[in-house]
């Protein structure tokens, strides 16, 4: 399958790891990425808050390029914020033709032409889990991670682009969960999976940035997770690299390493760590990933409850 | 040019039309220029419904020799009948008088006095060319059967029951459950008075169980329902229950021997087990069990049979089958009821993940004491009582992502479970609510009971419910953040407990239900009243009443209302022996039908079926609501319909079309009147 590929400027700076990353593991599932040429920064989360018709037309470029250079118009952005921008700016553009006009004026001026619907943008976790699929990726299983305790986060953006079609559930999604567990490790129920990592507090307010990203780091490690794993490099990066302020500004002295999905899928296939930029972040995974078992570990029989215990509500829904 | 003789009568309805229409200008030209149409008298009167507006239609039509009437007033559902029985004691065939909207269709929705005057006008004129071509009609006479049928064993269906029964006629009781009692049945206490719910309950289900009137056909479905007001044909299918009642005592051997524990989600909805073969609680109505076969280790795996090696009477069957049989009743009860709000599907408050998050209806039955825990209030493990419990209001309610609507028993039921939590536990209590709803009579007095014992009330919708604790004194506790929008702060109360007051749900299957009687659901799914507040348990369709919480959220005096009152509208019903059906129907012109059935599926009545040996639609009579949607349908016009036969309404349209109405600037002159 082909893509069109948007990396985004994270993947060229600080998040070069999850680019390596999955681009490590796209061939082993048949996935093919072709890097957008000339692509411009989508404006994160800044230019939209400022002006948002130049936000429009700086995203819709993008857009654009992606229609003339790939025939299939299906786009994929490993970025969090990069997916929602993509996405935001496709749909106003459909549902206000005003917009589209005005952003094609400006698109004009560089002689490109966007028709609001034609590129469909996916997040990368989304070609990977529903375009290939769970089953498929169980197969490329060489390395299952047994024993390694994983707290999924997803962070806030991609699930909660409320315009579209709901992206798995977006108070608590599980897409990455079973990601994880396909992987063969073991998932912690990370309460705080889809709250938010803080994005750029860091420069705004730090008393507000510490104390989000210290909540995520608290919960996880409450929960005895060996680490965290993300799909976004604003929040690998919050938790990662401010991970020593938190420590300073708290007097705590939490080690959480936080890893892109793709990673631990490389780790899994029986990819080499350098070959999947693992040893770039600040707080060191090795110690958390040597702890990975060789052989499933014995699963303890779940113990019946006692007799007095009331039942646990079913899965399924009432009538 | 028409022979008839023709009188328009042009109502003010005081303000309401005088206030933009010129009335008395509508009714001298009505005079003036239909005069050439057969208009020989027009007159306009304050209030045309009054005694007196009527008199003056009966005296013309008795001293003038008038052969058709048209009114101009307000919409044909509230006065049609007034005017058409007025034409009656005149003498005159009602069906020849016309009622012309110029309230509703011209006052309420313009502005301009030029334009709606004249457009006034239009609309009578509409009227006379119509009027002309109508015929004299009479009523069908149908006769009643005194059998009723009610669906739906809960409180509303009970009270229903009783009533007629009481009354002297026979009633079918439908339930799809083992047992009658509905979702009273399930609570403990009720609200505002904390009767115990059994306690007032149990003797209503008792008296159902043997009354001599009532046929109480339990663990039953209806399958199918032919025929019409007074005389329908309804196919119910009788579940297996694998118990021969006839030799059942209801000892309970069989249930105490079975060796198969399932939770129960209905009756303990999901907080407490029974056996696969069960009764749903001690004083269920009628006393026999049934089997589960989903559950039942002997419809599994072949082997077991404990209740039938235990049973005293020999009356385990398992080889009995369902029985479909069908009865004749003359109307219909739907009291179907709801299901609650399924709490899963708002994640965030982490219901199925959370262990000690409880929803209302488990709540309930965590304080019945005949219930899982005998009445104590603990948590998940069974055994620690709480030291705080939080309640949340309008789960699943007052929510655009869910549903819109207020779910009107949540405030009331909250409170209640707020005053059992101080009383059983001293726990501290915070209610989470969006805004107290504490209508109705001694309601408001008990939320001030329950505010004087302490418990605490948080304004704000809930945002979470987590297990992650950020400060200290959260640990092992659940917490729940809300923005209290009194002080205007966000805050986290961690509390040991949380209970969901879900909302109120129509039936899962409540649309297919209603299809099979032939009525409507609202785009929410409850079922629709013939009128919202004067028609409130009758529908669209004669002969099928709608009672309790299936037409709307409610409560249990609201619910038993409902039940009385539609058994009152039964019983008037049966009371007259037959009925007259409006003869406003539709009929197939045999010899243009093409035998396609389009129109078969389109009726909502169900009155349509299809002659096989002539390979014609016919429609039956008594069930054609005269809606008119087969007429307009049918590809040969092979469909008419009496009173709106397409000469009807084109002469109708034509009438329109003789003035103009608007010209885009609101003034009309005279010189634009298109002569007549």
């Amino acid at each position: 399958m082909k893509y069109g590929y948007y990396p985004g400027c994270s993947l060229e700076r600080n998040a070069k790891a999850y680019h390596q990353s999955a681009m490590a593991v796209a061939p082993l599932l048949g996935l093919e990425f072709v890097e957008v040429e000339d692509w411009n920064c989508c404006g994160a989360t800044e230019v939209i808050a400022v002006d948002q018709m130049a936000a429009y037309a700086l995203i819709a470029r993008n857009l654009a390029l992606a229609a003339e250079q790939n025939g299939n118009g299906h786009l994929v952005a490993p970025c969090s914020a990069c997916f929602l921008n993509l996405s935001k700016a496709d749909h106003y553009m459909i549902e206000s033709p005003e917009l589209a006009e005005k952003v094609n004026t400006a698109l004009a001026a560089g002689d490109l032409h966007y028709e609001p619907g034609t590129v469909k943008t996916s997040h990368l976790l989304q070609v990977i889990t529903e375009a290939v699929g769970l089953e498929a990726i169980a197969e490329k299983v060489t390395k299952p991670l047994y024993g390694l305790r994983v707290a999924p986060y997803y962070g806030c953006l991609i699930v909660r682009p409320g315009f579209e079609k709901k992206y798995d559930d977006y108070e608590y999604p599980t897409v990455l969960d079973d990601l994880m567990k396909t992987l063969g490790s073991e998932v912690v129920d990370f309460p705080l999976k889809a709250h938010c990592c803080g994005g750029h507090m860091t420069q705004i307010s730090e008393p507000v940035a510490m104390e989000l990203i210290r909540r995520l780091l608290h919960n996880a490690a409450e929960y005895e997770a060996d680490l965290i794993v993300t799909l976004c490099p604003m929040c690998q990066f919050n938790l990662d690299a401010f991970q020593d302020n938190v420590n300073k500004y708290f007097g705590t002295d939490y080690h959480i390493p936080i890893l892109y999905f793709t990673q631990l899928m490389g780790l899994a296939f029986g990819l080499s760590p350098d070959e999947l930029g693992i040893g770039t972040e600040f707080v060191s995974a090795r110690p958390a990933l040597d702890k990975i078992l060789s052989e499933a570990p014995t699963k303890e029989k779940p113990k019946r409850p006692p007799k007095e215990a009331l039942p646990m509500p079913s899965l399924g829904g009432e009538g | 040019m028409t022979e008839e003789r023709i009188g328009v009568y042009v109502c003010h309805c005081g303000s309401n039309i005088a206030g933009v229409v010129d009335v008395e200008g509508v009714a001298e030209w009505a005079r003036e220029a239909l005069k050439d149409r057969g208009v020989v008298i027009a007159r306009d009167n304050k209030f045309m419904c009054s005694t007196l507006g009527q008199e003056l239609i009966e005296n013309d039509i008795e001293k003038e020799g008038l052969t058709r009437v048209v009114v101009a007033a307000c919409s044909p559902h509230l006065h049609e009948g007034t005017f058409r029985t007025a034409c009656q004691r005149a003498g005159l065939n009602p069906y020849l008088c016309e009622l012309v909207s110029i309230r509703e269709h011209v006052s309420w929705v313009h502005k301009d006095k030029a334009v709606a005057t004249q457009k006034a006008k239009a609309i009578i004129s509409g009227g006379v060319e119509r009027v002309a071509l109508h015929e004299p009609l009479e009523p069908l006479h149908v006769p009643i059967h005194s059998s009723t049928l009610i669906v739906g064993g809960g409180i509303a269906g009970i009270q229903a029951a009783l009533e007629i029964a009481d009354s002297g006629y026979p009633v079918y009781l439908v339930e799809r459950e083992p047992s009658i009692g509905g979702h009273m049945a399930q609570f403990d206490k009720t609200f505002p008075t904390l009767d115990c719910a059994a306690c007032i309950l149990t003797p209503k289900m008792a008296t159902v169980g043997s009354h001599p009137n009532i046929n109480l056909l339990t663990w039953s479905e209806v399958e199918q329902v032919d025929g019409y007001v007074g005389n329908f044909t309804v196919t119910i299918r009788k579940k297996a229950r694998y118990v021969n009642t006839d030799l059942c005592t209801g000892c309970g051997i069989c249930e105490e021997k079975c060796p198969k524990k399932v939770v129960d989600e209905v009756f303990e909805a999901g907080l407490g087990y029974r056996k696969a073969v069960y009764t749903p609680f001690p004083q269920a109505v009628p006393k026999y069990p049934v089997i589960d076969v989903d559950n039942c280790t002997y419809f599994e795996k072949g082997t077991c049979k404990a209740c039938e090696k235990f049973c005293p009477t020999g009356a385990i069957d398992f080889e009995q089958e369902d029985e479909v049989i069908q009865v004749e009743v003359g109307n219909i009860i739907l009291a179907t009821g709801f299901d609650l709000f399924d709490a899963r599907r708002i994640s965030q408050y982490g219901y199925g993940r959370l262990a000690n998050v409880f929803t209302s209806l488990e709540f309930e039955r965590m304080c019945n004491a005949a219930g899982p825990t005998n009445g104590e209030i603990v948590l998940r493990d069974g055994v620690t009582k709480p030291e705080s419990v939080a309640i949340i209001h309008c789960v699943g309610s007052r929510d655009k992502n869910y549903n819109n609507y207020c779910s009107v028993i949540c405030c009331m039921a909250s409170l209640k479970f707020a005053h059992l939590v101080e009383e059983r536990t001293g726990a501290e209590v915070y209610n989470f609510y969006i805004d107290m709803r504490t209508a109705f009579k001694d309601y408001d007095e008990f939320y001030q009971r329950v505010l004087e014992e302490g418990a605490h009330f948080v304004r704000g919708r809930v945002a979470e419910v987590t297990d992650a604790a950020r400060m200290p004194g959260e640990e092992g506790k659940l917490i729940v953040q809300a923005e209290d929008t009194l002080i205007g702060k966000q805050r986290r109360i961690p509390v040991d407990m949380v209970v969901l007051a879900a909302g109120l749900e129509p039936r899962h299957d409540s649309k297919e239900v209603a299809h099979k009687f032939g009525i409507s659901c609202s785009a929410n799914g409850w079922f629709i009243e013939k009128h919202p507040k004067l028609d409130p348990v009758a529908t669209m369709t004669e002969g099928i009443f709608i009672a309790g919480v299936a037409q709307g959220p409610k409560d249990i005096p609201a619910s038993v209302a409902q039940g009385a009152a539609a058994s009152a509208r039964v019983l008037g019903r049966i009371q007259q022996g037959e009925i007259a059906l409006e003869p406003v129907r539709a009929s197939v012109i045999e010899e243009r039908c093409s035998g396609c059935r389009i129109c078969n599926n389109l009726c909502p009545f169900n009155a349509i079926s299809f002659d096989e040996e002539k390979k014609v639609s016919v429609i039956n009579a008594a069930l054609c609501q005269g809606c008119g949607t087969c007429v307009a349908a049918c590809p040969s016009n092979a469909i008419t319909g009496t009173q709106f036969s397409n000469e009807q309404v084109l002469a109708q349209l034509n009438g329109l079309l003789m003035l103009n109405v608007a010209n885009g600037h609101g003034a009309v002159t005279e010189a634009e009147r298109v002569p007549a």
